[in-house]
């Protein structure tokens, strides 16, 4: 077992980096995480991440290896106890189709709704969010996880959703995920931190989270 | 190996995106049924195969849908375990593949496409300048995965050079449109030398579209969205 010299870059605000500890926890990877002021990026990070100069970075044995979904997959590999992605091609295929839809479109729809954009464009990229949302809540319908009975990569990915996406709405008094529209989405959301306490530990604390949100809406609504 | 029908792809000639499950099923010798779908409209069994994205390629094996090109090209490897291997051994080395391909798929060809995209001669240089940028950084990574070697695969094509090598045909197009050279054999020797080999390999020639051929076709999209653009724009 290789566990020894295993370091994580992180941003206690970034779903990204969450994602990596919850993988880690959960197989009992011990590891050092340092902390990465995202103003003021250390030499280590931009030495390790040339190309993006983005968190997370996993160090594995001196070897950076950077992206969320790669060093998830990176951590499965590595460390097969406690699986994360299913062992069947298919099943992986979907797991994989699923998690890249999280990040590629997903997310990007509900910033832009929230966040990013105002009047016509505003309008639209909530009709994109809603019908994104209907994906996800189609997927997970008659399940307990997105992995079925365990938790697994998809769930880990969409972190994002079940944590994130609230302090969102909060932040903004914009609603896109609600109960009435997405019930089973809702409702692995809410049990989301409490399903596991590593989920519960791993998790930002709430409030602290929509201040951080908050504090960037009011500086954009400031530049506006 | 695979039986009659057990595989199809739903694809079309001069995408770069459904070339690379073309060339993995072709490194691993599996007989599919090559579904050209003609994209206007969009085929029934398009829709409903892959109804998040409504996008080609997808590989129906026993009829069950897998989107994503290398999502597909990944299901391929792992299925057919026996052929040669398309993603390395080594986790370190796969996630390395993968980033690169993750860079390749979500920075690098935007970068190419902003090209035709661009509007002024001087947007235009802006535009070649990043595709360059980015060939030097894929020639560093060329370099540290091949080894000396041929191809990112080493010995044979691996999943990196199938990332990187679909959009081979559209490079050349946008060479020759903009008359420029991107692909330098005094600044990107290795990855010069691994096109022309990545082009001749067995599994990729039938599958390569020619560069005039793609010309023709980028032409008359082109038309089509620069007539869209002018009907959109108001009348002054």
């Amino acid at each position: 077992m290789c566990s020894e010299r295993v370091k994580l870059y992180g941003a206690w605000a970034s779903p990204f980096s969450r994602r990596v500890e919850i993988a880690l926890n959960l197989k009992g990877i011990p590891y050092d995480y340092i902390e990465e002021d995202l103003r003021n990026k250390s030499p280590d990070l931009l030495r390790y991440n040339p190309v993006h100069k983005k968190v997370p970075v996993l160090v594995h044995n001196d070897r950076p290896i950077v992206e969320s979904q790669v060093i998830l997959e990176y951590v499965d590999e590595t460390w097969p106890s406690h699986s994360i992605i299913p062992q069947d091609p298919h099943d992986r295929a979907m797991a994989r189709f699923w998690a890249k839809f999280i990040d590629d479109k997903c997310v990007i729809s509900i910033c832009t709704a929230l966040f990013w954009s105002r009047g016509e464009e505003q309008r639209k990229a909530f009709e994109e969010a809603k019908e994104n949302l209907e994906f996800l809540e189609k997927e997970l319908e008659g399940k307990k996880f997105f992995g079925g009975e365990r938790f697994g990569f998809v769930d880990i990915v969409a972190n994002v959703i079940a944590i994130w996406v609230a302090a969102f709405q909060e932040a903004t008094g914009k609603e896109v995920l609600t109960e009435k529209k997405y019930p089973c989405l809702f409702k692995w959301a809410q049990e989301y931190t409490s399903c596991n306490i590593i989920l519960k530990e791993t998790s930002p604390p709430r409030d602290r989270l929509v201040a951080f949100y908050k504090a960037h809406v009011e500086a954009a609504d400031a530049s506006d | 190996m695979a039986e009659k029908g057990e595989v199809k792809l739903l694809g079309a000639w001069p995408s770069p995106f459904v070339m690379r499950p073309r060339i993995a099923l072709n490194l691993k010798s599996i007989e599919y049924d090559f579904i050209e779908e003609t994209m206007q409209p969009k085929s029934d069994l398009l829709l409903k195969s892959n109804p998040v994205y409504k996008k080609i390629p997808v590989l129906l094996h026993h009829d069950k849908p897998i989107c994503e090109s290398l999502i597909i090209v990944q299901y391929i490897d792992e299925v057919w375990s026996s052929g040669p291997s398309i993603l390395p051994s080594d986790p370190y080395d796969r996630a390395i593949q993968r980033f690169w391909a993750a860079y390749i798929d979500d920075k690098w060809f935007p970068s190419l496409s902003g090209i035709a995209k661009a509007q002024g001669e001087e947007a235009k240089a802006a535009a070649i300048e990043q595709v360059r940028e980015g060939l030097a950084l894929l020639e560093e990574a060329f370099g540290k995965c091949s080894q000396g070697k041929d191809f990112f695969g080493g010995e044979n094509i691996g999943y990196l050079d199938i990332a990187l090598g679909c959009y081979l045909g559209w490079l050349r197009v946008s060479e020759k449109m903009n008359s420029v050279k991107l692909l330098d054999e005094a600044k990107t020797p290795g990855l010069t030398a691994w096109a022309d080999k990545f082009c001749a390999h067995d599994a990729v020639k039938g599958v390569m579209p020619e560069t005039d051929k793609l010309m023709e076709f980028a032409k008359i999209i082109m038309a089509r969205f620069q007539a869209a653009a002018a009907a959109a724009t108001p009348a002054k």
